[in-house]
């Protein structure tokens, strides 16, 4: 038997030299899509692949991966392992990861099996080709993990409809919706590195580590085996922007420019992740603060952007703001969860006690002054037989479609509000950031399909609250107050002491 | 001795690898023998490693401590994440580093 060739030759052989260059076809008829955003590539050959991923290598490691998950899975499944979580109210963030997360891998699927057909290069073909499979896996490995609950939990059933419809979701929606209608060079900026190569860690790293943390062994196993797909797609991101700013000095600003706006798009989406990390994980492992200051701040702007200045590329713009907002963001969201998730498909309750001492010690300077009060006042509501909901629609600010609750810049107590007038019609921000990439492409976001409005119009089953939830396919049972709610009364039963049946 | 300015400081890079099997004990056994500064930290389900420059992963070290043949490649199925570039990745080493 032939020696194996070491890995370099390897790759090159069973990537690069199956490659050829089309001559009796004009190619910018094979590839017509990677003019028109005035990015100029002058080699194609010069992208790099540090992987050196064949796919002999590519399919013998996913299976393994695949494999190992599975094991875990079985496991857990045949030892009724969901009795052993934390509490029954950790699966309410499981349930917006299915709802928010899991369609944006299916969609991550389909448009990188785009690039893989339209990149001129063989090495981004092959690493978008590999990427797109990953994807899939993702995507139907989350829905097997998560089916597990599904069977006992309400929450679980109808995640892909409510993605396409339900208010909270269509923030996480409409962020891949504007990266897939880009050109292909700005989805790479958008989706290759501003999402997995800045923001990503802060998803899957402390936060699948809360999942451990909680007993929820099978979607940490899931996260992390995604993650370890990731660290390639990290690497198409970093790829992606290095060979771009390497190729034509012309492509610095408009990189610079992408660079910008996906850094705020991807943090406004980051913000439910706040808001998971912060109070939905019944056991505490790590605040959205110290992720933040770990994961961005210091691997990404104390190290990577250093990097990134040898070219003329600066920190993102209003990453001020960002850093600004990291004692007050989780907070902010979680309370505007609070307050609708009668209209949710999850459910939300005032933090125990010792998750409120938990919050004060992580973030002493604005916990006790701004957030405690409000718990306060909610947990003494319930005591009192009720539960505070905001029964209104809320404003959605036009580009991050998240509810206007966000404060201004250094005074946490002022909401922040920023408004453009566009061909004689009003739209409303809840953030500089938000406003500026609204200005630079107005016409896009003009045509952004808000939730609220969408009621407002007839569009949505009806006019009333239960036809809008019919609607969205949220059932009784799903939405609420957790205290009382059909899993909550299911748990207690379930851990009760007399056998059950008794 | 003084104290070097920050900019003067190397930046740090690093891997996170999953906490589960004997491999990725072997492997991170292999990564503190080479890499002498590495900052190791236990997080749930988690290794965070983190070095000043310059991390390696050598494929002799990790065979000697693993006590089997190691492919460069299986570090897929440990990594979780990292940060800094991916400078080399061949049959013998595994490099991250900034560039600039």
């Amino acid at each position: 038997m032939a020696k194996k060739l070491p890995l370099k030759q390897r790759y090159a052989a069973l990537t690069r030299d199956v490659h050829w260059e089309p001559s009796y076809v004009d190619p910018e008829k094979v590839f017509p899509y990677t003019s028109f955003e005035g990015i100029k590539i002058h080699d194609w050959s010069k992208w790099e692949d540090p992987f050196r991923l064949t796919v002999d290598a590519y399919h013998k490691y996913q299976a393994e991966k695949d494999k190992r998950l599975y094991a875990v899975l079985d496991g857990f499944a045949q030892s009724q392992g969901h009795l052993t979580l934390s509490d029954a109210r950790y699966l309410n963030a499981m349930k917006l990861f299915i709802q928010g997360v899991t369609p944006l891998e299916y969609a991550a699927h389909r448009h990188f099996a785009f690039l893989a057909r339209y990149l001129n290069g063989a090495g981004p073909r092959f690493a978008a080709l590999c990427q797109s499979i990953d994807e899939l896996r993702h995507t139907q490995t989350e829905i097997h993990t998560l089916s597990i609950y599904n069977k006992y939990y309400p929450g679980f059933h109808n995640w892909n409809r409510m993605h396409d419809r339900v208010w909270y979701l269509s923030v996480p929606k409409s962020f891949f919706d504007d990266a897939i209608s880009a050109g292909p060079f700005e989805f790479l900026i958008a989706i290759s590195f501003s999402f997995e190569y800045l923001l990503t860690n802060l998803l899957f790293v402390p936060f699948m580590s809360g999942a451990s943390f909680n007993g929820d062994l099978p979607s940490m196993t899931f996260g992390f085996s995604a993650q370890s797909d990731e660290s390639r797609h990290m690497t198409l991101g970093l790829e992606a922007i290095k060979f771009l700013l390497e190729q034509d000095e012309g492509n610095v600003p408009i990189i610079q420019d992408w660079i910008d706006k996906w850094f705020w798009r991807g943090y406004r989406v980051a913000a439910l992740v706040a808001a998971m990390t912060d109070y939905m994980l019944p056991k505490k492992f790590m605040s959205w603060k110290e992720a933040f200051e770990l994961y961005f701040e210091e691997q990404m702007l104390g190290g990577l952007f250093p990097d990134l200045a040898f070219y003329g590329i600066k920190p993102p713009r209003h990453v001020e703001h960002a850093i600004g907002e990291k004692d007050i963001l989780s907070h902010q969201v979680y309370w505007v969860l609070y307050q609708f998730s009668f209209a949710a498909s999850f459910t939300t309750t005032v933090p125990e006690p010792y998750e409120l001492d938990w919050l004060s010690s992580q973030y002493p300077d604005t916990f006790d002054r701004f957030y405690r009060p409000l718990w306060d006042k909610a947990r003494k509501i319930q005591e009192n037989g009720g539960r505070f909901f905001f029964k209104g629609l809320p404003q959605l600010c036009q580009t991050c479609q998240i509810p206007m609750a966000f404060t201004e810049p250094g005074d946490p107590t002022t909401i922040c509000q920023r408004h453009t007038v566009y061909n004689g019609e009003r739209f409303d921000f809840c953030s500089d950031g938000c406003q500026w990439v609204f200005e630079r492409e107005p016409e896009k976001y003009v045509q952004a399909w808000m939730p609220v409005h969408q009621i407002y119009q007839g569009n949505c089953g009806g006019p009333s609250v239960p036809e809008v939830l019919a609607w969205y396919g949220i059932q009784e049972g799903d939405n609420g107050e957790y205290l009382g709610s059909v899993e909550h009364t299911n748990w207690q039963r379930w851990h009760a002491t007399a056998p059950v049946g008794s | 001795m003084t104290a070097t300015p920050a900019q003067q400081r190397p930046r740090t890079v690093g891997v996170d690898l999953q906490q589960n099997s004997e491999d990725t004990r072997a492997i991170v056994a292999a990564i503190e023998r080479d890499n002498p500064e590495a900052v190791v930290r236990h997080m749930p389900g988690l290794v965070k490693i983190q070095t000043p420059g310059r991390l390696v992963v050598r494929r002799e070290t990790v065979e000697e401590l693993l006590g089997r043949p190691w492919e460069t490649h299986e570090f897929q199925l440990a990594i979780v994440t990292y940060y800094g570039h991916v400078d080399e990745w061949d049959d013998d080493e595994i490099v991250i580093k900034w560039s600039h």
